[in-house]
């Protein structure tokens, strides 16, 4: 990275840097990714229960028709 | 039909063809700027799992290359965001190298230090820059800003370590 602003100001603190935290010397990818990628893709997609939509259904209406429970639901939170 | 066209379109035996293909290249880029080779993997593997979901909005005409690249930054930005200072040192490909008697130990210790403590959008500049030698477009490109302030985070960056190393009690 031949850069005028490096050299300038850079220089010291790059040398310190490199010596301290050495460059990642072309790591190698220990193992093929695939199969985890393949694993992962067959997974079925996340689902929400039937039951927690309902509870939140619940909740809006009881909500709506009564919201003097807003800050009783707040305080729970 | 061309190997993103199909990719593009859903085709799952072309999505593992470009897996196969940038795994590698995928990994080196993370691992060099997360400096953790098990978390290097996840993130190749989530970088993908991305690629995959987002395949319909992708144009054939684009750089599939860049793109990737830019998906794998973000994911490691987050990735240093998260993690705790002292995790990264203890994690650090660097750890498990011998020392360099040119320079002490306890100076080595407060760079390390000074750095993980510097903000992820800082260090990452300052990483790929300085440690890995990257030139200003290429950092740029890869964080999707322009080379200008690819420069400014630099300055920014190692004048903030250089004085968080003061507060240390070093002055490289």
């Amino acid at each position: 990275m031949n850069d005028p602003f490096k050299d300038d100001e850079l220089a010291g603190i790059r040398e310190a840097l490199r010596q301290a935290l050495p460059p990642v010397e072309q790591p190698e990818l220990r193992r093929d990714l695939w199969p985890d990628m393949l694993r992962r893709l067959e997974q079925p997609p996340f689902r929400v229960p039937w039951f927690d939509w309902a509870l939140l259904a619940l909740t809006a209406a009881a909500l709506a028709f009564f919201p003097a429970l807003i800050p009783a639901l707040v305080y729970h939170l | 039909m061309e190997l993103l066209q199909r990719f593009a379109a859903g085709d799952l035996d072309a999505f593992e063809s470009l897996f196969r293909q940038y795994q590698r290249d995928v990994y080196r880029w993370i691992v060099r700027i997360v400096r953790e080779p098990a978390a290097a993997e996840d993130l190749t593997l989530e970088t993908f799992w991305r690629i995959h979901k987002a395949h319909a909005g992708f144009r054939p005409d684009a750089n599939f290359g860049a793109w990737l690249r830019r998906i794998a930054t973000n994911l490691a930005l987050d990735h240093l965001r998260r993690r705790r200072p002292d995790v990264a040192l203890e994690n650090d490909v660097a750890a498990e190298q011998k020392p360099d008697s040119a320079v002490q130990q306890q100076t080595r210790m407060a760079l390390r230090k000074a750095f993980a403590e510097l903000p992820p959008r800082l260090r990452v500049v300052v990483q790929l820059g300085l440690v890995e030698d990257d030139s200003y477009p290429e950092i740029a490109q890869a964080l999707g800003i322009s080379a200008g302030a690819a420069k400014t985070r630099m300055f920014r960056g190692v004048r903030l370590l250089r004085k968080k190393l003061r507060r240390l009690g070093v002055h490289p």
